[in-house]
């Protein structure tokens, strides 16, 4: 299902024809192209746009808690195209039960430390990915920080004689 | 640097038996040694951990370990109303402190849709941060020369970056976290006589560069040390993330001051400057050829700097003046509002991109309706291009390593955030 403001939007079409049932919404607000993608697809479609719509970079990988909503987790892709300069946005929901999805790495190896990073940092598991640990906190770090419910100065240390 | 730890004093042979040694080599292979370079090597430039597996000289495999600088920055934006978080996005990159203000500034401004901010804003805007371009290459140059071996360099290129920090005081109060470009504008009305400062730089630095020319272009050991060094595959860099000077030397004409211009970048007569050599010496020449470029934007800006307001016309989002604020009751209204509540901005989300000294900075900033930013991610060059650290050692000799590491011009903060 195409989105009614990415209607004339030629990789969506392209995209939707291939993967029937990949694309599940998304918008073209501000003039930045975001869909939706079932998360189980997400590996495929990636792997389509990257190599038969000129998806080379991929700028970055990151999730926005949506706490206490369920699903609770939206992965971020940025993709970027050199040829087209243009950009597009992929998002795909994830539960707070499991938070898995699959890797992009195999695609993109620069998704390899985003996906750590949104790991660490939110606690979203990537399947199939080759080296997946924390990056940014120590490795006996607990919770993940950027979770919603994370307090800002963390749960273990108090400050100021608290 | 460790090989294999046997404490004989304290081990008994049966103990022994069964303590884990690495398989012997077969006769006539060297054993290989586990190097770890860092976290505080000078060379590293802030607190970067690389562990090389070496053969002899030749580094089989290179694992970056990084995250000792991370401060929680986009979990703090979260806690902070939405012009307060500029000053945290000052200390994601301490070369490029305007451009990741102005990235912020420009996010958060498409999010709020209906502000305009003026030329003379946008001009400033383009001319600071082409000035923190100046200031962040001017660094690279001097610190990366000094690791090769040539010290001279640095104190030309940090003469030269004493008078832009100077400048940057006088625009701003501060040296280096300047939060000098806000959401609206400016922060402060640009300071009487800074066209002749401007100027009197400006006309001078072209002469700067070649002086810097002069030391290393004819210099054997600096050519010696960088033609042929650091090199990757262009479709392995592309595959990595990386972005700027580092993919402009490999003959990837993309700069997003041209692709996707901001700011009224449009406005403004610069090449991009590319080399097809992909190794350090071509990042060297790519971004000499910015201090030039850079340097012919400012002097456009400067000749060119429109008249007229330097704020916004946005009374709920940018603070009054303080002659208003004394005598007018809806402007004292307007303060109050600011700054103890701060502005509301809009629901939903943008993708902002400019070009930092070091490649793409983006952020992708979301709200959900109230005065706090509710997500700011932000996708820093430094971590996109560390990552291709690997690619660039990885088979290579480690006295290479060196140069191949400053080559790709890491702020440490940047990428730990």
């Amino acid at each position: 299902m195409i989105p009614d403001q990415l209607k004339d939007y030629p990789e969506a079409a392209a995209l939707d024809a291939s993967f029937p049932d990949a694309i599940t919404g998304g918008h073209g607000e501000r003039g930045e192209r975001t869909l939706f993608i079932a998360p189980p697809k997400i590996a495929e479609v990636c792997r389509y746009l990257k190599d038969a719509q000129g998806f080379v970079r991929l700028s970055g990988i990151t999730a926005v808690d949506w706490y206490p909503a369920d699903p609770r987790f939206e992965v971020v892709y940025l993709l970027h195209s050199l040829e087209k300069n243009a950009r597009l946005r992929l998002k795909c929901w994830v539960s707070e039960a499991g938070a898995e999805i699959d890797s992009v790495t195999p695609v993109w190896r620069a998704a390899n430390w985003y996906e750590r990073e949104v790991f660490d940092l939110f606690g979203i598991r990537f399947r199939n990915h080759p080296d997946l640990r924390r990056i940014l906190m120590p490795t006996d770090w607990e919770g993940h920080p950027l979770r919603k419910d994370y307090p800002v100065h963390g749960y273990k240390y108090s400050y100021g004689g608290e | 640097m460790r090989e294999t730890e046997i404490h004989t004093d304290t081990i008994t042979a049966e103990a022994a038996e069964e303590t884990v040694h690495p398989p012997a080599p077969p006769p006539g292979v060297a054993r290989r040694m586990t190097l770890n370079m860092g976290p505080q090597h000078p060379s590293t430039h802030g607190v970067l951990r690389v562990v090389l597996e070496l053969d002899g000289e030749t580094i089989i495999t290179a694992v970056p370990d990084i995250g000792f600088l991370h401060t929680g920055i986009e979990k703090e934006c979260e806690a902070k109303t939405w012009q307060q978080a500029v000053t945290l996005t000052d200390r994601v990159d301490y070369l490029a402190n305007l451009s990741n203000n102005l990235v912020y500034a420009l996010a958060v401004e498409k999010l709020i849709g209906d502000i305009e901010i003026p030329a003379k804003a946008q001009w400033m805007r383009v001319m600071l941060t082409e000035f923190s371009r100046l200031n962040s290459h001017l660094v690279w140059l001097g610190t990366h020369a000094l690791d090769i071996g040539a010290m001279t360099v640095f104190f030309y290129c940090f003469r030269e970056r004493e008078d832009i920090l100077r400048i940057f005081e006088m625009f701003s109060g501060q040296r280096m976290m300047t939060s000098y470009i806000r959401i609206g504008g400016l922060a402060l009305e640009p300071p009487r006589g800074w066209q002749q400062r401007v100027g009197k730089f400006i006309n001078a630095f072209p002469s700067k560069v070649d002086e810097y020319e002069e030391l290393l272009n004819a210099n054997p050991i600096w050519k010696v040390r960088t033609q042929g060094v650091g090199m990757a595959p262009l479709e392995d860099l592309l595959d990595l993330g990386v972005t700027g000077p580092m993919i402009r030397a490999a003959g990837v004409a993309w700069d997003v001051r041209k692709n996707e211009p901001y700011s009224s970048y449009e406005k403004f007569d610069f090449d991009i400057c590319t080399e097809t050599g992909n190794d350090v010496w071509s990042r060297y020449r790519v971004r000499l050829g910015e201090l030039r470029q850079s340097a012919r934007i400012i002097k456009q800006a400067l000749e060119g700097m429109p008249e007229g307001a330097w704020q916004a016309d946005a009374p709920k989002i940018v603070l009054p003046e303080r002659e208003k604020m004394k005598t007018q009751m809806e402007a004292l209204i307007h303060h109050f509002k600011i700054v103890t509540e701060g502005f509301r901005v809009p629901a939903g989300e943008v993708y902002q991109a400019v070009e930092s000294p070091r490649g793409e900075i983006g952020y992708y900033v979301v709200s959900n309706g109230t005065s706090r930013p509710y997500r700011v991610f932000m996708r820093t060059p430094s971590f996109g291009n560390l990552q291709a650290l690997p690619a660039l050692l990885e088979g290579r000799l480690l006295a290479d390593s060196i140069a191949a590491l400053g080559s790709m011009d890491f702020v440490l903060g940047d990428t730990d955030r």
